[in-house]
């Protein structure tokens, strides 16, 4: 009982060692520093997935562990990135604006250089004033830190509101996906201040670092992306395994009883909302970078319906599986919608993946909700030999629960 | 002597029925006190009302010798104050293991930060380990409590109560579902209780209420009837006809 916290839980281990090894992998076979067999753009898609793994971590803890739906956490990753992307094409404007001002005959003032960049930045919506939301935008620090305040603010402001209330279950889950429809829409606009539909772009050169080629940078994107996947994935593998993962778990199976063994059940709800909020906030600033642009579409309330069909499918209430799910299933929606995958040709028909690929998701997600509820994840189980009980059912028998402990024991 | 609860002049009405009315009780820091009723007469809502999950339409719930009011409190904090609830299904978390049960239980901080950067010191494992024991799990910690039978998982709610050390127990129907051995564990171990903390115990077995041997109170149409012995209570002309007499008529 007082071994130490990776000796109980050895397949953080496991996933830190394999993770490494992936890194390693990719890094040997790169083109900045190794034998050049992976092209730069798939070692971005291969460090965005990792970023998405990041943030179905955090779904998992949200959905898995404590049991509520949000089907917003996708606002939260896509405000994360606007907030990282606002510096990423500041500083970038800044320094072209400081190259085009330095051939005038007499050096440019401060005012001069805010006028052109804010020129430069919103002249495509009209704008030529700097909109009072990038005051910090000159600063990477502070920039940094609203990565974590915005959207943690955010979370706390509306889960807090919402958990006060008492709303559970697909009350909640509709509440979040009005909350991230709200936010594009309102990001949508072209007074919002972040640039309306166009929203921020060129976020893959990154200032400072002119001289390094895309090559470099998107190993080093890799790098940061699996770094902070492995952070991640320590912080919530121990945030649920002691007392606290105990309550929360307590909370998505029966929170009235939680309440009367004296936890509040909203305040425990309220941080993990914020908290994941956060790890998905984190995720979307390492993404977009790498992405290279972000607009509001990006907040659309299918993006946080995909982070729970990931989930879903790499099996809840696990956290490797989280992070299976959203690895295979977003790579192999890339394969299928990429056009890269061969048609399949059935004489009648020819089934062009581009277009089915959605319905074949879907199927699968259907599948795995009513055959295999524990997913992907669930494999393991069936492998190791573990068997749970089955927390649905009815109070059993005396003669019924002992039948269910022989076959526990075989 | 100082009353530990005191529930005075409480109603409570869901849709136009009278749940509850204008209800008076109160109970000592030491007592096993024993409340019957046919069907409907309030007991499940009176225990609601005083751990908080109805909110009386009026009346005043007074707790500890600090007359703290129980109506503005959570369900949290009630439970924190010191009232323990058990209910009539044995409501155990049974996706967690015995000891994650009672672990949950134990007496210990109950904020989120407080909670998370918690771990369980050897004392704990042990209080953990005697409570199992106490409760006849001794052999089934590691156990998942979704395996146990009912009875046992009876007892790991009994288990959890006690881990909780409340001041004031509310025991709905413990004998529900119990064998004959069982249930005479159960009356030994709320007599016991009941030298230490006050315990209330709802219940509609006549012969288990005999068992208690204590003070009893009678419910009908949601407020008191009579007060007293079960001796003194079952010879009460009213309490007879509402409840008693009527299966003997």
């Amino acid at each position: 009982m007082t071994r130490t916290f990776l000796a109980r839980n050895p397949s953080v281990l496991w996933f830190l060692l394999l993770l490494s090894l992936f890194t390693l992998g990719v890094t040997l076979l790169s083109e900045a520093y190794g034998l050049a067999l992976i092209s730069t753009s798939f070692i971005k898609t291969l460090g965005k997935t990792l970023c998405l793994c990041l943030a179905a971590l955090a779904m998992d803890l949200i959905w898995g562990y404590a049991g509520i739906l949000s089907l917003g956490h996708m606002a939260f990753f896509a405000l994360g990135g606007y907030m990282i992307g606002m510096w990423l094409m500041y500083a970038r404007t800044e320094a072209i604006v400081i190259t085009a001002l330095s051939n005038e005959a007499l050096p440019a003032t401060a005012q001069e250089i805010q006028n052109g960049i804010a020129a430069q930045i919103f002249g495509v919506v009209g704008a030529s004033e700097l909109p009072g939301v990038w005051v910090f935008a000159h600063s990477l620090p502070l920039q940094l830190l609203l990565v974590v305040l915005v959207p943690g603010l955010l979370a706390l402001i509306f889960g807090w509101l919402a958990f006060r209330s008492r709303v559970t279950g697909v009350y909640l889950s509709i509440l979040t996906q009005a909350m991230t429809l709200a936010l594009a829409l309102y990001l949508f606009q072209n007074d919002s201040g972040l640039r309306g539909n166009n929203g921020l772009s060129g976020l893959q050169n990154i200032p400072g670092l002119d001289a390094v080629s895309q090559d470099r940078i998107s190993v080093w994107f890799l790098w940061a992306s699996a770094a902070a996947l492995g952070l991640g994935y320590l912080l919530v593998a121990w945030v649920v395994s002691g007392k606290f993962g105990s309550v929360i778990r307590a909370i998505r199976d029966d929170e009235a009883r939680v309440r009367f063994l004296g936890y509040s059940v909203e305040g425990y709800k309220l941080f993990v909302f914020t908290l994941t909020a956060i790890i998905a906030a984190i995720a979307g600033a390492l993404y977009y970078p790498q992405a290279g642009i972000i607009n509001p579409a990006e907040l659309a309330p299918i993006a946080s319906i995909y982070l729970a069909v990931w989930v879903a499918i790499g099996g809840r209430g696990r956290l490797y599986g989280a992070v299976i799910g959203a690895a295979l299933v977003s790579l192999l929606s890339s394969w299928f919608t990429g056009g890269r995958a061969p048609s399949l040709n059935l004489g009648f028909y020819t089934v062009n993946w581009v277009d089915w690929w959605l319905i074949l998701l879907g199927l699968t997600f259907v599948c795995v909700t009513l055959f295999a509820p524990k997913g992907i994840g669930g494999l393991f189980d069936l492998w190791q030999g573990l068997r749970h009980p089955d927390r649905k059912g009815a109070a059993l028998g005396p003669d019924d629960g002992a039948l269910l402990e022989k076959e526990a024991k075989e | 002597m100082t009353q530990l609860l005191e529930v005075s002049g409480v109603s409570v009405t869901f849709d136009g029925f009278r749940a509850i009315n204008n209800l008076s009780f109160s109970i000592g820091p030491a007592e096993l006190r024993a409340i019957i009723g046919p069907n409907g007469a309030g007991k499940t809502t009176f225990m609601d009302i005083v751990t908080g999950k109805t909110r009386p339409d009026e009346g005043r719930v007074l707790w500890g010798s600090r007359l703290q009011s129980l109506l503005s409190m959570s369900e949290a904090q009630i439970a924190r104050a010191g009232v323990g609830r058990k209910f009539q299904r044995p409501t155990v978390f049974e996706d967690q293991t015995v000891a994650d049960n009672l672990m949950m239980a134990l007496k210990a901080a109950r904020g989120p930060l407080a909670v998370l950067f918690w771990s369980p010191k050897v004392a704990d494992h042990a209080r953990v380990a005697a409570l199992a024991a106490e409760v006849g799990l001794g052999d089934a910690l590691a156990r998942k409590s979704g395996e146990l039978s009912h009875g046992q998982k009876q007892w790991l709610e009994i288990g959890m109560l006690l881990a909780q050390e409340p001041q004031l127990l509310l025991v709905d129907e413990p004998a529900a579902g119990m064998t004959l051995a069982e249930r005479e564990h159960t009356t030994r171990l709320l007599v016991d209780l009941a030298r230490t903390r006050a315990v209330v115990v709802v219940e509609h077995d006549m012969e288990f209420v005999r068992r208690l041997n204590c003070k009893v109170t009678v419910l009908h149409e949601g407020s008191v009837l009579a007060e007293g012995s079960l001796d003194h209570v079952t010879r009460n002309p009213q309490v007879i006809d509402v409840y008693l007499g009527r299966s003997e008529r």
